[in-house]
């Protein structure tokens, strides 16, 4: 009597992890009979190329999500990394120049701010949500106020190698997008922060009483979060070879669909970096999808809405929900 | 039986108290190594504030905590783990995404880093050694959501026994109603595991079936009302002692009013007939006629709770019939429920009886909002004069009608969620442990109202919050175990049963 609630559980676990997979192939299948170009090479690398950057803003945001927190930051931070980086090459605006040392640099300033988010979060006990709203908001009245509401231009060449360079045909961007799945899925499987990312999403008290620093743990993966984001800063100024305050506007809704379609629950602790690539996939294989069908902007947008809510429905255990906030 | 030695665990004069509670007075317990000790009482007795305070969860107010002989301070249970001691929670702690070596290892993973990267090979075989203890046969790198209940159980013990090796000083493993979601077959064998580990730890064991406690323990403790109340090698102790130590003498009659106690009228309120609920309870019927308080006794998981919320609309029965009046009806929601004349006063006062940033006339009128309404718009004189006249015929403690309920006290706060339920013009109202946690002199304001609630023709169905207050208060007392009404006793004034009597029943 008791065993069976637990094995049907564990069945329906195994369906809601597939399940992602599952939409993803049947997407590509739909989209490449209503339109031969889709299966090509060229389109695919085309997708790829527009996956890279929501893959590496989602990289940071899955931890958040695991962990039951959320991160409502990505444009804000997003935003000041690709400014700075954008002033720091070779640039119409500012004389500086460091060349590609913008970059670590541009990424640590991305790590400064997720370790802000989580360290207001944690020390004000503020909800992660509003927390990471204000200093979103901040980051964009900053890159705002550095440009005065011009863009810089960027010249540099070896700067935007790596977004536009090619390696064995395919994208700089996508080898750097690889790069950080494969760091973030390290970081997920063989440490500790990663483990106890679950354990915190899971159940807080139990990890307490398991030892774990909480509070440490959480303002860590906020900064783990901010490193990505100042990765995706620095390939969105290479990609559009530009950097102003509004560069990264949508990022922040992609990113949690993504991460929410792939079967990462927003309560925590279920789910996975794995799962968010596939959910980038599928939210970018739909949009590319979309423009290949002839469907119009506006009409892409409302969908991507669509998805997330049905997502979130699909992705929630009803059965064990009694109060809904 | 040998010479005496140091206790692995002990706590000497230890007491401890919540707002209007004195949950532990003057406690000595303790537990050696090689030994098994038991630790029975009714609900609240004060089993899990001990539990608490030897896994560092609560600090006492007085008294202390000897680790091997050594005063200590326990002041997490991470610490208590460090110094030795490991529990064997009832609800699991098991993180259901992580693999069960992880698990098993959680919070302690530095022995098994290099370079900062968790050696997944010898976690495994760490756990791997572990799992051999519970002679559990999985691979240790499998999700802990993919296992059996029973099986996560056992890994939950993995854990606390995973100590053992790693401790140069004692180990000792709190077991908290550990043979409460286990099977028999698994009950024989975390039996044998006890008897495998027994040499190298001191163990305690919790659990509210007595018979396991005679099978399995050295000595035992029995506790009441917060105190120790004895404690004997368990060679020498039989059931009827146990039984006669957990409940006590009887308290003087009239703490519950019992002169009061009305004799059920004609009129049925409701007609019960074989409600099922899957993996809660089965088969209960029972007729409440107005001016009736049914009691209804039980331990932990004998399905009461389950039955009264199902009562309330809170959940669906699976099977059998409920009516009300003459009506058959399959409640759509507790609000269906209350449309109909049935309230459920919660055990969880703060989280499910009031809304503890409205006020007390909010409260009062909130069931029956509709009422105070004049087009859309909330009458609020009216409101003031209805919550008025409550608190004053329940002589509710507030400052005046528009305090905060939340800066009221535990008692005066209940009798909020009662007034409530009698403006929504309830007829059946179920009181889940109506007394748990507020102090003596509340209980008995609650007592009074509840026996003018019958006087007013209302009908009750209590759980009470010890066995003395469900035959103090009741007219009828069924007794619940495993899911099942096992006995029914009549309870009227001046013939009430005696506890040892329903406690045969309930373990």
């Amino acid at each position: 009597m008791r065993a069976q609630p637990a094995h049907r559980a564990s069945v329906m676990g195994r369906w809601r992890d597939w399940a992602p997979l599952a939409v993803l192939v049947v997407l590509c299948l739909v989209i490449s009979l209503f339109n031969g170009n889709f299966l090509t090479i060229g389109n695919l690398l085309r997708l790829l190329n527009s996956a890279a950057i929501p893959l590496v803003l989602c990289m940071g945001t899955t931890f958040v999500i695991l962990m039951g927190s959320i991160d409502l930051s990505i444009e804000g931070v997003v935003a000041v990394t690709a400014v700075m980086v954008s002033l720091l090459v070779v640039n119409d605006i500012s004389p500086i120049s460091i060349g590609l040392w913008a970059v670590p640099l541009a990424i640590l300033v991305g790590g400064i701010l997720g370790f802000l988010n989580g360290f207001l979060h944690v020390r004000l006990k503020t909800p992660s949500f509003m927390t990471t709203l204000g200093v979103g908001f901040a980051g964009i009245g900053v890159a705002t106020a550095v440009l005065g509401g011009f863009t810089a231009r960027i010249s540099d060449q070896t700067f935007r190698f790596l977004s536009l360079g090619r390696v064995f045909d395919v994208p700089m961007a996508v080898w750097i997008a690889l790069g950080a799945i494969i760091i973030a899925y390290i970081i997920q499987e063989r440490t500790r922060i990663g483990r106890w990312v679950y354990a915190i999403g899971t159940d807080e008290v139990t990890a307490r009483n398991a030892g774990i620093p909480v509070e440490r743990t959480r303002i860590m993966v906020f900064m783990i979060a901010g490193l990505f984001y100042g990765l995706g800063g620095v390939l969105l100024a290479a990609q559009f070879g530009q950097g102003h305050a509004l560069i990264s506007q949508g990022r922040l809704f992609t990113a949690i669909t993504a991460v929410v379609v792939g079967g990462t629950a927003l309560s925590g602790g279920v789910g996975s970096i794995l799962n968010s690539v596939v959910g980038v996939l599928i939210v970018v294989t739909l949009a590319n999808g979309m423009v290949l069908m002839g469907i119009e902007p506006y009409v892409q947008q409302g969908v991507q809405g669509i998805l997330i809510i049905i997502a979130v429905a699909l992705s929630l255990d009803r059965s064990r929900l009694d109060v809904v906030k | 039986m040998s010479a005496p030695m140091t206790p692995t665990l002990e706590l000497r004069g230890v007491s401890k108290s919540f707002p209007g509670v004195k949950a532990l007075d003057d406690v000595s317990f303790s537990v050696r190594k090689g030994e098994v000790v038991g630790l029975i009482g009714e609900n609240g007795a004060g089993k899990s504030t001990v539990l608490k305070i030897l896994n560092g969860i609560y600090q006492p107010d007085s008294g202390t905590v000897l680790v091997n002989g050594k005063p200590t301070i326990l002041t997490s249970p991470r610490n208590a783990f460090d110094n030795g001691v490991a529990m064997v929670f009832q609800e699991q702690s098991i993180i259901q995404n992580l693999s069960v070596a992880e698990n098993i290892f959680l919070g302690r993973e530095q022995e098994f880093i290099s370079y900062g990267l968790i050696s997944k090979s010898r976690m495994n075989a760490a756990a791997a050694e572990e799992l051999k203890k519970v002679r559990l046969e999985i691979h240790p790198g499998k999700r802990c959501a993919d296992l059996s209940f029973a099986d996560r159980q056992m890994v939950e013990i993995a854990k606390a026994l995973s100590l053992d090796r790693r401790m140069s000083g004692q180990v000792t493993i709190l077991l908290d109603e550990p043979t409460s979601v286990l099977e028999k077959a698994e009950i024989g064998l975390l039996f044998d595991i006890i008897g495998d580990i027994k040499e190298r730890t001191a163990i305690v064991f919790i659990s509210h079936r007595i018979e396991e406690v005679l099978d399995i323990t050295d000595r035992t403790f029995v506790m009441r009302d917060g105190r120790v109340v004895a404690e004997m090698p368990t060679t020498e102790a039989t059931i009827p002692d146990l039984h006669f130590h957990m409940v006590g003498r009887q308290l003087q009659q009239e703490y519950y009013r019992e002169s009061r106690q009305t004799v059920p009228q004609a009129e049925r309120l409701m007609d019960v007939r074989n409600l099922s609920k899957i993996g809660a309870f089965e088969n209960v019927s029972f007729t409440l006629h107005a001016g009736e308080v049914i009691g209804i006794a039980g331990v932990i998981g004998s399905g009461r709770e389950e039955l009264a919320k199902c009562l309330a609309g809170h959940t669906r029965f699976d099977g059998g019939t409920l009516s009300i009046g003459d009506e058959q009806i399959v409640f759509s929601g507790p609000h269906d429920a209350v449309s109909r004349g049935i309230g459920l006063v919660p055990a969880e006062r703060k989280v499910e009886g009031i809304v503890t940033s409205f006020t007390v006339a909010e409260n009062i009128t909130l069931s029956a909002l509709p009422a105070f309404t004049k087009n859309g718009v909330i009458d609020f004189a009216r409101e003031s004069a209805v919550s008025e006249n409550w608190v004053k015929q329940l002589r509710i403690k507030t400052p005046s009608i528009s305090t905060l309920v939340s800066g009221l006290s535990g008692g005066n706060q209940q009798k909020v969620v009662l007034a409530k339920w009698r403006v929504a013009g309830v007829r059946i109202v179920i009181l889940d442990h109506p007394t748990r946690g507020i102090d003596v002199g509340a209980k008995e304001d609650v007592y009074d109202l509840v026996r003018e609630m019958t006087a007013d023709g209302f009908a009750i169905i209590l759980l009470g919050d010890t066995l003395n207050e469900v035959i103090g208060l009741s007219s009828r007392i069924l007794v619940m175990r495993d899911g099942a009404v096992v006995e029914t006793f009549d309870a009227p004034t001046g013939g009430k049963p005696d506890q040892v009597d329903l406690v045969r029943y309930m373990v």
